[in-house]
């Protein structure tokens, strides 16, 4: 450790303090007893609609397609959760059935 | 009690994905900070009070480099300016949810959300309840996980790599549960189109800010078009 006890604390409060201003800055923008502006609600209604698309490339922010083994497995593996879920819809399956196909393909298959 | 016991089922099956990826993350992340040396509180202590999953993994280099508290103000805003996307689109559901509503803030993790704004509660299950526990459920595991992980340090019983996919995998389902609901494709579109793009030209540590204020602008120039067409 190259901070001490206290320093490390002080770290820690200061990104928890951060992490939740950025949860709780809508709400203490918007709040309940004030009328939320409309075009506010507007993308309160889409956002989610465009954040699930996001979160996915979050996820596969660090696959890299130049090197071996070229998002294959990542690819594969979605593919393969996607068509499941169109197919059975069946949420834990897809899931289950997906991380599966993942775990074989970096642990065994592109080891 | 039996009110709550009746909610808490209800949540559960809803976290079993959440879970897998939590476990398996929060036990990295316990066994990557004792290995530079922090005691398994920390780790708790961590996971209780930031609960953010790759900002707790940024957290630990920052906390093993030169004390410097304005920076690790900062680099947190940047990396976690995505909730603000979540606090928006949770204004309405979580209006009205009283003395939980505190704790449906802070517990609001990229998981977390993704089951809420895409659930409802089941019902006969009180929906404040039921966000309230599908949000400390999640919690739970990923506390649990990384005191596991910081006490076992690295002789972990099997290889588990690859098991995270459960959370890349819990969004994929989600986004196609949201394209059949949904008669206007744009808003799922761009959030896979514009993400994709920023991602190629800015890199995947700078990716996520552009992401969003062109996610933003786009939403903003066709809201007339998507507000006719959903």
């Amino acid at each position: 450790m190259a901070m001490t006890s206290i320093q490390v604390l002080i770290t820690i409060a200061v990104i928890a303090i951060a992490t939740q201003l950025t949860r709780a800055l809508p709400f203490i923008l918007f709040p309940e007893n004030k009328k939320t502006p409309g075009y506010i609600l507007y993308l309160g209604k889409v956002l989610p609609y465009a954040v699930m698309g996001m979160l996915v490339v979050y996820c596969l922010r660090n696959v890299s397609l130049i090197s071996s083994p070229f998002g294959i497995p990542e690819a594969v593996a979605v593919l393969c959760v996607a068509a499941l879920h169109i197919r059975k819809n069946n949420t834990l399956l897809s899931i289950s059935v997906g991380t599966a196909v993942y775990m074989l393909l970096v642990q065994v298959v592109f080891k | 009690m039996r009110k709550h016991w009746y909610a808490i089922k209800a949540a559960f099956p809803y976290t079993i994905p959440v879970m897998a990826g939590y476990l398996f993350l929060g036990m990295v992340f316990g066994i990557m900070l004792v290995s530079k040396g922090f005691h398994p509180l920390w780790a708790v202590l961590m996971s209780v009070f930031i609960y953010a999953g790759s900002m707790q993994f940024l957290s630990v280099n920052l906390l093993t480099s030169a004390f410097n508290p304005l920076s690790a103000f900062l680099i947190t805003l940047v990396v976690n300016a995505r909730h603000l996307f979540y606090g928006i689109s949770m204004l309405k559901k979580f209006n009205g949810t009283g003395a939980r509503k505190p704790y449906l803030i802070i517990g609001l993790t990229d998981e977390t959300y993704s089951i809420l704004c895409s659930t409802d509660a089941p019902e006969g299950v009180d929906s404040v309840s039921f966000m309230f526990f599908i949000t400390l459920l999640n919690q739970v595991y990923w506390v649990s996980a990384s005191l596991a992980g910081s006490l076992i340090g690295s002789v972990l019983a099997f290889d588990a790599s690859g098991i995270d996919f459960a959370m890349t995998a819990l969004f994929v389902t989600i986004f196609i549960n949201q394209w059949r609901t949904q008669r206007e494709h744009l808003p799922a579109v761009t959030g896979i189109v514009v993400p994709a793009l920023c991602l190629l030209i800015f890199g995947p540590d700078k990716f996520i800010i552009p992401s969003m204020v062109l996610i933003v602008l786009v939403l903003t120039v066709f809201r007339k078009t998507i507000e006719r067409r959903a």
